[in-house]
């Protein structure tokens, strides 16, 4: 079996797995870093979505052969006390409901305003395309504008 | 502290002074209330002497935001600080009464039983603290986790009278707060869950983690009934982690070390299946066989006056046919189960929607008495009805524990939450209503086709209409094409509002009035009703015109005890999809716990209703589900979000639930929409079929 040393929320992890084994899985079930959460396998709804090298990244069909030295975010290091501005904005609107996609939003979201830190409506539909079933997009919006505003 | 060290036996004997916890059951006042080992309650609330709050719930949390609003009630008539209540989720047990989160009614149900916990707790602490001071209960009175004697300032801390508490009989009948003396009821408190679910640390089903676990994935039969004739795990077997490949009911379960090799392993399974009777399905024969059945005299479901002679009478006769799909409920969190079985125990963790069933079928596959099963209730990545009934994949997990001896976790794939689930019904609607010389509606007549199920999932919310029609008559027929169904959010009004509320809008043209005027007209005598339609129309300007491009379509619904108007507002696109710009929502759900949490609700049903309407179909090819993800059972998305504008009606009646009631009114308030902009009536969803 391979051995690929990750650079996970700053810490160096070293794992002994198959290279083509989703980093979804690596961090869920290797690392029991069980913030990241499955939903479909396909990089269809963002549930899965970690930061690589800073980019917001669907980690379900991101080999760990391909993460390199690139390093790793996930919701566990987003903020050592969960209070990066994106969670709190989303604590401000009362985003979550079932809550379950919760965690990839707050990541597509913490990356976009990383990115562009005063974000439009429109770059805003573009860059959060995460699946939510308990459709809180309204919230979501207004938390990424709120976030953006500290 | 001093009782630190004293035995169980001890403390209970001194549970009558310091130490003692005062623990107070909904149902079963007079039972033994000295501890919580002596006591079976319903579900319950505890006060530790350092003044703390714990307040059990016994229903999901899968969004809809039971554990904060159940707790709530209960804090309010306890006058407990809220700031010191922990909630606690409660395991399966029958102490609890019924635990089925279903229905939109864990608020409703525990409305009374709730507040008459918290009120007797208060009481006793209200006497408990008259009896230290000797003084009469009625010169003292509790707030915020202190009872406090007016007249001399002084106070006690909730803390400090658990002892005496205890000791006190619980009375049956303690007065209920009035709706002027509510603190927390009515008002936006945050929910408990918020912070855990932006961090990651709230714990799914899929986040369970047992020392020693396995993952598993099952190969399903591809047609629904389908069984294994035999399957080669030589190839699974190789995978790379996979540690076994074992038989159970449903299939065939590849085990491994994590859940990628379980899925690698089940893609390299060979199962040769015994497709069974339903491989000669197909959606369109299903079709088919629906409008044949039509033709069926079928059972009465209700029928008053003589539908046949009003609609030969009448001066205007409207018909229409409407198709509704086969919908999953597609749950961001896949199905899964977490079980052990060791030492004639069991002991399981899923997200659902009924513990209790599952502690049940747990103890009929294991011979086990039910008291030898704990069920833990996880978070629940969406529910929708999925996660109530069928007990399809805690059967998984439980035969798989039993057969490993080691924890095991089930996982399902998406495309097996899609193509092995179960499925709201797909029904065929052929109506007929007759309209008098002043337009008013006389004759109603409905036969709906669908397969097997209760009359909640089929015929509900076309049973009755909230309109007064003198002749009116639903017909149902039954034909069942073997695809298995279940409530989906909504349950029948999912499908029957969108039935109802479109043919109410054709009859309004037919007749020539304003849709929202001649819906006005039918519900005059109910002011509920009355008041929601004019409001979400007042909101929605629906007296001036709209926009350039923009058209307006409404509906108005009952769900329960809770009353919904809604109004869209669309454009339509090149690709013939109309873009759904804004919805006013008024809803009166009457006494609101949460007004934050009634707002999330409507836009939640909102967009769950329109993500269906809009794209919602399972086909049917040859007994298979075509459909297998994101791709081609499609989502709303941010970029498709209308603004929701959500006016909540006050009223002080009872609640009404809230978890459903917006949801029926969004697919015929869309459609009527188009057709103001089109002519075209969408008498087939999904409406990306028409685009």
């Amino acid at each position: 079996m391979p051995e690929f040393t990750l650079s996970v929320n700053g810490r160096a992890r070293t794992v002994n797995v198959p290279g083509d084994m989703p980093l979804l899985w690596v961090l869920r079930d290797t690392l029991g870093l069980t913030g990241t959460k499955f939903g479909c396998g396909s990089a269809l709804c963002g549930a899965c979505t970690v930061h690589l090298g800073g980019e917001a990244t669907r980690s379900c069909v991101t080999p760990v052969a391909r993460v390199g030295t690139r390093p790793i975010t996930t919701i566990e290091g987003l903020s050592p006390d969960g209070s990066h501005p994106v969670q709190r904005a989303w604590i401000a609107e009362e985003v979550p409901q079932c809550g379950y996609c919760q965690v990839g939003q707050v990541m597509t979201a913490a990356a976009l305003l990383a990115r562009h830190p005063h974000p439009a409506d429109a770059d805003i539909d573009a860059a959060m395309t995460n699946i939510c079933r308990c459709g809180t997009y309204q919230r979501i919006r207004r938390a990424v504008h709120r976030a953006a505003e500290v | 502290m001093a009782h630190a060290t004293q035995t169980r036996r001890e403390f209970l004997q001194t549970s009558a002074t310091i130490g003692a916890s005062l623990v107070i059951g909904f149902h079963l006042p007079a039972a033994g209330r000295r501890s919580a080992a002596s006591f079976k309650p319903n579900a319950w609330l505890e006060i530790q002497p350092d003044g703390a709050v714990t307040i059990w719930t016994g229903r999901s949390e899968m969004g809809q935001g039971v554990r904060t609003a159940m707790p709530m009630i209960v804090a309010e008539e306890l006058e407990a600080d809220w700031q010191t209540v922990r909630v606690v989720q409660a395991d399966a047990n029958p102490a609890y009464g019924d635990q089925m989160t279903v229905g939109s009614r864990s608020v409703q149900s525990g409305w009374e039983p709730l507040r008459r916990a918290g009120a007797a707790a208060r009481e006793m602490l209200i006497a408990a603290a008259a009896l230290t001071w000797d003084l009469p209960g009625a010169e003292c009175r509790a707030e915020k986790g202190v009872v406090r004697h007016a007249a001399s300032g002084r106070t006690l801390g909730y803390g400090t009278l658990t002892g005496r508490a205890a000791t006190l009989p619980v009375p049956a009948n303690p007065p209920l707060k009035s709706p002027a003396e509510y603190r927390l009821l009515g008002t936006r408190v945050p929910r408990v869950d918020t912070a855990a679910k932006v961090t990651g640390r709230a714990q799914f089903g899929l986040d369970v983690r047992v020392p020693g676990m396995v993952f598993a994935a099952v190969a399903r039969s591809p047609v629904f009934g389908g069984r294994v004739t035999s399957f080669d795990g030589a190839a699974a077997r190789a995978v790379p982690g996979v540690s076994g490949v074992e038989q159970i009911s449903r299939g065939v379960a590849v085990v491994a070390e994590n859940t990628w090799a379980a899925f690698q392993g089940k893609r390299a399974l060979r199962v040769q299946w015994d497709e069974g009777a339903n491989a000669r399905w197909s959606s369109d024969g299903i079709r088919e066989a629906f409008v044949s059945a039509a033709a069926r005299p079928g059972d009465p479901v209700r029928a008053t006056g003589d539908v046949d002679a009003a609609l030969r009478g009448a001066d205007r006769t409207v018909e229409a046919v409407y198709d509704a799909p086969y919908l999953a409920h597609a749950c961001m969190e896949p199905m899964n189960c977490t079980a052990q079985v060791t030492g004639g125990k069991a002991e399981i963790w899923a997200p659902t929607q009924n513990p209790q069933g599952i502690q049940r079928e747990a103890a009929r596959i294991l011979g086990f008495a039910p008291d030898a099963v704990t069920v833990h209730v996880t978070y629940t990545g969406g529910g929708f009805g999925r996660r109530g009934g069928p007990m399809d994949y805690p059967t998984e997990a439980i035969e798989l524990a039993q057969k490993l001896g080691k924890p095991v976790q089930v996982v399902w794939t998406r495309a097996d939450d899609i193509q092995n689930g179960v499925f709201r019904p797909a029904t065929y609607n052929v109506l007929r209503g007759g309209l008098d010389p002043n337009g008013r509606p006389v004759a109603w007549s409905h036969t709906l086709v669908g397969p097997n199920g209760p009359s909640f999932m089929i015929t509900r919310g076309a049973d009755e209409l909230i309109y007064s029609v003198p002749n009116f008559r639903l017909t149902r027929v039954t034909e069942d094409p073997g695809i298995p169904v279940a409530p989906w959010r909504g349950v029948g009004p999912s499908q029957n509002g969108w039935i109802v509320e479109s043919f109410v809008d054709e009859l309004a043209h037919a007749a020539g009035k304003d849709p929202y005027v001649f819906r006005r007209e039918l519900v005059a005598a109910q002011p509920r009703l009355l008041a929601v339609l004019d409001r979400a129309a007042e909101r929605a300007g629906w007296r001036s015109p709209a926009a350039t491009g923009r058209h307006r379509g409404i509906a108005l619904w009952q769900f329960g005890d809770t009353y919904v108007a809604e109004v869209a507002e669309i454009e339509m696109q090149p690709d013939g999809l109309p873009r759904v710009h804004r919805v006013v929502c008024a809803i009166d759900c009457g006494t609101v716990i949460n007004p934050d949490t009634v707002e999330a609700q409507c836009q939640s049903n909102i967009v769950y209703g329109l993500t269906a309407a809009l794209y919602g179909e399972i086909a049917i090819d040859r007994g298979r589900v075509v459909q297998s993800n994101f791709n081609d059972y499609p989502m709303l998305r941010l970029a498709q979000m209308p603004e929701v504008e959500v006016i909540i009606v006050k009223s002080d009646a009872a609640p009404g639930g809230i978890g459903e009631a917006a949801l029926p009114a969004i697919a015929p308030a869309v459609c009527n929409a188009l057709f103001t902009a089109t002519g075209k009536r969408i008498r087939r969803l999904p409406i990306a079929h028409a685009g």
